[in-house]
């Protein structure tokens, strides 16, 4: 194999509000069975990446639940392996990963015990397919110091949260702007690089003796005249979790059928922690329209345009409605819930009700007692 | 080398002739159950519920299904560095070179395997039952009693009771005499085919009637080991526990899955089931679509009606389609128009649009009316329909069909048709 993977997974977003409050952002769950991460990690073993290291940091307990076993991406193999590596105090560092550079700085050892040329670094945040195989002979291609994977952002995207990127004619990257107040382009960076591993320690190396510690402003920004960065774009599906607005709409694109399709249907397959869950069950007045239902629900009541995720009980004459409800929640009989996402493993009492005001959808975590009711 | 107190031998090599098509080309315990289990997940389940972790599973008939289902064990956690699963098929040897001939020959075939684990006491399971049982319980009250042989028995009506091996016993539960199939029944206590047995005892026995042709369990080894005066206990087990060895018996137990509170729970936490899943995508149920009284496996696409049915995972549902007191399996994809009512529809099938299955007056099966009953229509893996064709009750289609197969679009109740090689 010619790469290694390195997942960013320590973030924390505020624009994630409630959500990111008992967990990192790439552990978010997605589309009814997935959580973000799976998508980076399932991209990466069905390009025949077989060694990855996961650095997170910020609430790292809930990813690593998911992460407890390698089997379900395949990485628990004999060469390679998953290591999720969480910020330690040794005898010379007692710090907490200061940004991303310096996550990478202070696991340096797992990029100079590996043998193969490239490193692949991309955040866990994002929803995508890609082949890191074609990345990867582009960047050779191109004779590349650091590829960056991009993508032309619909118009009326607000691509003013990204680093946005203006190439010339040869996709050589000319600009690259973190956050601007105003983008000059639509091109926004995907969050996903490759570079030869020995170049990518020695910039890490160099970052940490200036005390410099963030990988986008202290490598990318800063190299970009010195070093041939190319970007590499894409134009299929590419959705970043950076707010609750993303991740709602990010799960409702699943409900079209063309979003399906290439999730679920299409080769290469995502993969996920399985969970054991018998098959969901529909009881007398259930009316289900537009949604999607993962595993071990049970569903009393109406359901339109929602996504459910696995493990929830919805109650007898309750009305769900363009929303989302994550695991194993219970909604007592009688219910309303409008434009609302339901934090998991929340209990709502009977004859609730929850409507998010139009453009703002509105998060619930209602922890009542489950077996009184 | 550590010692396993307890393993068990599942029997799972039996065709089950009873199911018809369903088993044509895989064992019984292959069988796909409650919209995403295979029958065997219940007595693997159940071992590793109990603290079992050392299973040998007989294999025979038609075992590729099996063998790639089990694996090495994974979804059951019986990967084990010591114990485990092992697959057990027959195999030649130097000398007299068979087939498992009867239960108790398929187990005296591999006392290799046995006394390589060396335990001390050995549970008898077969792989075609569903329930859920606590062995460990069952080996208490084997331990407690001082017993050589446990016998697992439930209590049934005793008009059905010559259908059994019934089981008469004193006020302790010991076994004072039995009798197989009995015309006229002194109990209603029959043998559920579950054995625990003192692996000394065990393997006398087996030794001490080993040319016997067709060693059965009920037949042969029980009835030696009371003999030769060794306790034999009962064992009263009361929860749910269903045979499905015939197709009304399956379709009976796949519909009472879909109970409000069903007899049988597949949603308690503390005693899951788990099987091989090869599917992790939610469910889709589009706009038109209604479901109600059933349940569904992952990955499916439901856009027509579904009522008091067991769908099983990355099923596809056309639109207008409606389904009623049906099974449809695994991958089966049906087109739009439908109208499919008391239907088996096995794995990968392909029907049509417009399809109807299970119309028409009850006639009795012309080929083999003891499998094929009940107005059920039972439709066989991989099997395709064409459009536009009605087919009638107590019916089986199997194979690749076309519109030529069908008389005038139609297959009247009681017909066979079966296009599959053999």
């Amino acid at each position: 194999m010619r790469a290694i993977g390195i997942v960013l997974a320590g973030g924390n977003n505020h624009r994630m509000r409630e959500l990111s409050q008992k967990r990192a952002v790439c552990a978010m769950p997605v589309a009814g069975s997935y959580r973000s991460i799976d998508f980076t990690l399932s991209n990466m073993t069905n390009s025949h990446i077989q060694k990855v290291a996961v650095l997170t940091q910020y609430n790292a307990r809930s990813l690593n639940e998911h992460l407890s076993s390698s089997k379900w991406w395949d990485f628990g193999r004999k060469q390679g392996g998953l290591y999720v590596l969480t910020p330690t105090v040794t005898s010379d560092n007692s710090n907490w990963y200061r940004g991303t550079a310096d996550a990478i700085y202070q696991n340096l050892s797992f990029l100079k015990n590996s043998h193969e040329p490239y490193v692949v670094v991309a955040s866990g945040d994002c929803v995508y397919k890609m082949d890191f195989n074609r990345l990867l002979e582009y960047h050779i291609e191109k004779k590349a110091d650091i590829t960056i994977v991009c993508r032309e952002m619909e118009p009326g995207t607000e691509v003013e949260r990204f680093g946005t990127i203006r190439m010339n004619e040869d996709y050589r990257v000319e600009e690259y702007e973190e956050k601007p107040l105003q983008a000059k382009t639509n091109t926004v960076s995907c969050g996903i690089y490759v570079l030869r591993r020995r170049q990518l320690i020695e910039m890490i190396e160099k970052c940490a003796e200036e005390d410099r510690y963030d990988f986008v402003r202290d490598v990318l920004i800063r190299y970009r005249g010195l070093k041939r960065i190319f970007g590499y774009k894409i134009r299929d599906y590419w959705r970043n979790i950076a707010s609750v607005e993303d991740y709602f709409q990010t799960n409702m694109d699943f409900l079209k059928p063309e979003i399906r399709k290439y999730f679920f249907n299409e080769y290469p397959d995502i993969y996920s922690k399985v969970d054991d869950l018998p098959p969901a069950k529909y009881n007398v007045g259930s009316r289900v329209r537009n949604s999607l239902v993962s595993s071990g629900c049970i569903i009393n009541g109406e359901v339109e345009n929602s996504v459910i995720f696995k493990n929830s009980y919805i109650g007898n004459n309750c009305v769900i409605r363009n929303s989302i409800i994550l695991n194993n929640v219970y909604i007592g009989d009688n219910s309303y819930i409008d434009n609302c996402i339901v934090e998991s493993r929340g209990t709502i009492c009977v004859n609730s009700r929850f409507v998010g005001e139009s453009g703002k959808i509105r998060i619930v975590v209602e922890k009542n007692e489950r077996y009184t009711m | 080398m550590i010692k396993k107190e307890m393993i068990a031998m599942l029997l799972a090599g039996g065709q089950g002739s009873r199911l018809g098509v369903l088993t044509s080309k895989m064992a019984k315990p292959a069988v796909a159950f409650g919209g995403k289990y295979r029958i065997i997940d219940f007595p693997l389940s159940n071992c590793i519920n109990s603290g079992v972790d050392t299973v040998g599973v007989l294999t025979q008939y038609r075992p590729l299904k099996l063998n790639s289902h089990i694996g090495i064990g994974i979804p059951w956690d019986l990967d084990r560095n010591i114990g485990g699963v092992s697959v057990l098929p027959p195999y030649e040897k130097s000398t007299n070179s068979e087939w498992y001939t009867g239960t108790a020959n398929a187990i005296y075939q591999n006392m290799e395997y046995m006394e390589s684990h060396n335990p001390d006491y050995v549970l008898i399971l077969s792989g075609d039952h569903i329930y859920k049982m606590d062995y460990e319980i069952m080996l208490d009250f084997h331990k407690a009693n001082h017993a050589e042989v446990t016998i697992a028995v439930m209590p049934v009506p005793i008009e059905e009771a010559s259908r059994f091996g019934i089981m008469i016993t004193d006020e302790n539960k010991r076994i004072t005499e039995f009798e197989e199939k009995p015309a006229h029944p002194r109990s209603n206590l029959a043998s559920m085919g579950i054995y625990i047995f003192n692996w000394k005892t065990l393997k006398e026995a087996l030794l001490a009637m080993a040319e016997q042709p067709a060693l059965d369990f009920g037949k042969h080894i029980i009835p030696y080991c009371h003999q030769q005066g060794a306790p034999l206990y009962t064992y009263e087990y009361t929860g749910y526990w269903k045979d499905v060895g015939t197709l009304s018996s399956y379709w009976q137990a796949n519909m009472e899955l879909i109970d409000i509170v069903p007899e049988f729970n597949l949603y308690e936490e503390y005693w899951k089931i788990y099987t091989k899943s090869e599917s992790l995508p939610p469910q889709f149920l589009s706009s038109d679509s209604v479901v109600e009284r059933s349940i569904i496996g992952e990955g499916s696409s439901i856009y027509g009606q579904v009522y008091s049915s067991v769908i099983g995972c990355n099923v596809t549902i056309g639109a207008g389609t409606v389904i009623r007191d049906s099974i449809i399996m695994n991958q089966a994809q049906i087109g739009a128009g439908c109208q499919i009512e008391k239907a088996i529809v096995a794995e990968e099938v392909r029907i049509g649009n417009n399809v109807k299955l299970g119309v028409g007056e009850e006639r009795e099966n012309e080929t083999a009316p003891h499998i094929y009953n009940s107005g059920l229509v039972t439709i066989g893996e991989k099997s395709v329909i064409p459009d536009g064709v009605s087919v009638g009750k107590n019916s089986v289609v199997f194979g690749v069909t076309a519109v030529d197969d069908y008389e005038n679009f139609y297959l009247a109740s009681g017909k066979t048709l079966i296009k599959a090689g053999e």
